[in-house]
């Protein structure tokens, strides 16, 4: 091998280390707010990311058969649909179940695994038990070739740039805006945010509806990478709370440098181990860490 | 098998009457009493099998639900068309036959249970059903014991053999070794990574596939890799394939695995062009999910397309489409499951008896003329003579069939010197 190959391989796989991070930090957003922030021990978050999967689905053949002209424009409308359905369904969801649920959290462990069950079958009724995948716009698909040997794929970038802006957005609503505001002091002391006076019922249900559209974007992001089935977010849950237990719930940083280091950790070694083994190791790494420190890489710090 | 040859012989009039019944066909509604006359229950049906003087019931048991619904779908499907056809037709000896649906569940034990509902209390007179190596592993005891016979439609890793069960798909070496002899001799290739999901069935298979490599072609094996079902994330292994530089992956990768890995490979610039890859796992069904684009150009080894260009073929299509919309895609096992009721009738009439026992030793040597890939015939070792085939893959998500192995291929479940 010459030098300049292995400079590549090194550049795509640091490339395909990042990728894998971004993938890990957007299942793992919505989840931080909604297990991390709230406690909620939400099992049906896969299924809302499957939701933002299908909706990209929907509108693909909606305008393949109707609106032909648009198929290379319809993507980020979709993404925003995504985001919005899911969002309105996690309402619906915290209205009708969750609210009722809040102080019986193993309670809300079964309630959310039942409505799982019954959105995987509502996905199989509506769309059939067969995987489909999205046609995606030209523009997304393929890879930037800097140099000879040297591919960079163009979906992995576009999941990067999205976890990248919705990093940023999450951010920004939790620690500039009202709702962030009200949401870090129901967290903090509910009691304490009430007798101020903050609706803390209305900032849960924003709460959890936003964690939840932040998960259909994920799903939507995910479509690009891989294919959808009913059952597609019962694969993502397990990384989803990996990640956010990992990184110690309540703290958003902590999701972040968790996702990083699983994705570093699982990229690496399989590049010089095997699938399977990469996995094992990536796990047990995540154990022992855990065994030392239980409360996660970060820990918030809340007044208990 | 040497014990079974007595009952062939004392059935032998029985098959005699059924031909002259057969005679009878232009006279459908008349061969009908007939064939019900010449054939009472009493002498049919001897182990009180669920069959009446106007009908005989079977099982069907597949995965509707459950993660395994997506493949098992089109076997539940080809399964029923192949039943309504012979129903229409007349059924078998004279018997409409009437379906018994229970679902597995993608369930291994369940499944169990289920064929065991279907043996001991329906008292079906066959099954057709399972998919997975693990669900029929799971049932082949219940089928044993209760003695029920099972039509199994998957390609799977061989070393399996059952008096109770007729393997109407591909054993691993009906597979695999023909398309590796391809490859190797009509586009060269001399070294090979193999990549598979990570259970029996592709590590069972890429181990013929090294053996054959290394033994017979005189090639190389430069990386074997496995990645749990559902992973996918495959840039890591794209990149080490990269360094690799195998003339040809062959690839074992299964279910949702699939999809990633093709449009990861696309994005990652290894597209059909500047790669050969060949798949023992890919057909119209999965393709439908990976979509066309993200694959064009690979090549599939199997012993059906749904494009082969035969007379009996190109009926199956159309009925299949006219039964369940035009743009249902038919794969390989769908095919192959079914041929398994068209199997099952020549044999109750070749044995003239419903009888478990009597089909079971009948099924050698029996002939399905009118299937969909060609022709097939049932082996000694109850798995099927079959051709082996190679598809390129198009961007419609169909294949165009390249080569053909010129003769079928016998079934060798146990083949020496591959384990």
């Amino acid at each position: 091998m010459t030098a300049a190959e292995i400079f590549n391989i090194f550049a795509m796989q640091g490339f395909a280390g990042l990728s894998l991070f971004s993938v890990l930090l957007l299942m793992g957003l919505g989840l931080a707010i909604i297990f991390g922030q709230m406690g909620v021990i939400n099992m049906a978050h896969g299924e809302f990311m499957t939701i933002g999967a299908y909706t990209i689905f929907l509108f693909s053949s909606l305008t393949e058969n109707y609106a032909p002209a648009f198929s290379q424009h319809y993507f980020l409308v979709a993404i925003l649909a995504a985001f919005l359905f899911a969002f309105l369904v996690g309402y619906l969801v915290e209205f009708a179940l969750i609210q009722y649920l809040y102080r019986r959290p193993l309670d809300t462990l079964l309630a959310t695994w039942g409505l799982s069950l019954g959105m995987q079958q509502i996905f199989r009724s509506t769309f059939g038990a067969k995987e489909v995948s999205p046609t995606l716009p030209n523009w997304l698909m393929g890879s930037v070739t800097p140099a000879a040997g040297l591919d960079i794929p163009i979906n992995g970038m576009f999941v990067m740039a999205l976890t990248l802006f919705v990093t940023g957005l999450v951010f920004l609503l939790l620690y500039r805006s009202r709702w962030g505001l009200r949401v870090r002091a129901t967290v903090a002391n509910r009691a304490m945010a009430n007798a101020t006076g903050i609706d803390t019922r209305k900032t849960d249900r924003l709460t959890f509806a936003i964690g939840c559209g932040i998960a259909g974007v994920a799903g939507a992001a995910f479509t690009t990478i891989g294919s959808t089935g009913p059952t597609s977010g019962s694969l993502y849950i397990v990384d989803a709370f990996l990640v956010v237990t990992f990184g110690g719930t309540a703290s958003l940083l902590g999701t972040i440098a968790s996702a990083f280091g699983i994705a570093q950790t699982q990229s690496i070694s399989e590049f010089f181990l095997t699938g399977s083994m990469a996995k094992v190791l990536t796990l047990l790494l995540v154990v022992t860490i855990l065994m030392f420190r239980p409360q996660g890489l970060f820990a918030a710090k809340i007044r208990r | 098998m040497s014990d079974h040859d007595d009952d062939l012989d004392l059935i032998s009039p029985l098959r005699r009457k059924l031909l002259t019944g057969l005679a009878a066909t232009p006279f459908m509604g008349l061969s009908q009493i007939s064939l019900a006359a010449t054939y009472p229950t009493a002498a049919v049906n001897t182990t009180r099998l669920a069959v009446t003087d106007t009908e005989v019931t079977v099982g069907q048991l597949h995965s509707a639900t459950g993660t395994m619904a997506i493949s098992e779908t089109g076997s539940i499907q080809a399964e029923r068309l192949a039943i309504d056809q012979i129903n229409a037709m007349g059924g078998v000896l004279g018997r409409k036959i009437k379906i018994i649906q229970e679902d597995g569940a993608s369930d291994w034990p369940n499944f169990a249970e289920k064929a065991k509902k279907l043996l001991v209390k329906d008292k079906v007179a066959a099954v057709f059903g399972c998919w997975t190596s693990a669900s029929r592993k799971a049932v082949l005891p219940v089928f044993e014991k209760e003695n029920g016979m099972l039509y199994y439609p998957t390609f799977y890793e061989g070393l399996e053999q059952s008096k109770n069960v007729i393997y109407t798909g591909q054993e691993a070496t009906q597979q695999i070794i023909w398309g590796l002899d391809w490859v190797n001799k009509e586009k060269k290739a001399k070294t090979f990574f193999l990549i598979g999901s990570d259970y029996i069935w592709p590590r069972t298979s890429n181990k013929i596939a090294r053996k054959h490599i290394e033994a017979h072609l005189n090639a190389k094996v430069v990386g074997e890799e496995y990645y749990p079902l559902g992973h996918t994330n495959f840039n890591s292994l794209i990149n080490k394939i990269k360094v690799a530089k195998p003339d040809c992956i062959y690839a074992i990768v299964v279910g949702g695995s699939n999809v990633a890995f093709y449009k990861q490979m696309k994005a990652a610039g290894m597209t059909s062009d500047k790669q050969l890859l060949l798949t023992i796992s890919v057909t119209e069904d999965e393709l439908l999910g990976i979509g066309g684009e993200n694959c064009s150009g690979f090549y599939a080894c199997m012993k059906y397309f749904q494009s082969l260009d035969n007379g009996n073929n190109k009926k199956f299509v159309a009925a299949f489409k006219a039964k369940y919309g035009p743009k249902s895609v038919i794969g390989d096992v769908t095919q192959a499951a079914y041929l398994g009721p068209w199997l099952w009738k020549a044999t109750v009439e070749k044995a003239g008896s419903f009888d478990i026992d009597k089909v079971a030793a009948a099924s050698p040597g029996i002939e399905y003329k009118e299937a969909p890939e060609g022709y097939v015939k049932i082996h000694n070792n109850h798995h099927l003579w079959s051709k082996a085939r190679i598809g390129q893959i198009k961007l419609d998500g169909q294949f165009q069939i390249i080569a053909e192995s010129p003769n079928l291929i016998e079934p060798n479940p146990f083949p020496k010197g591959y384990q």
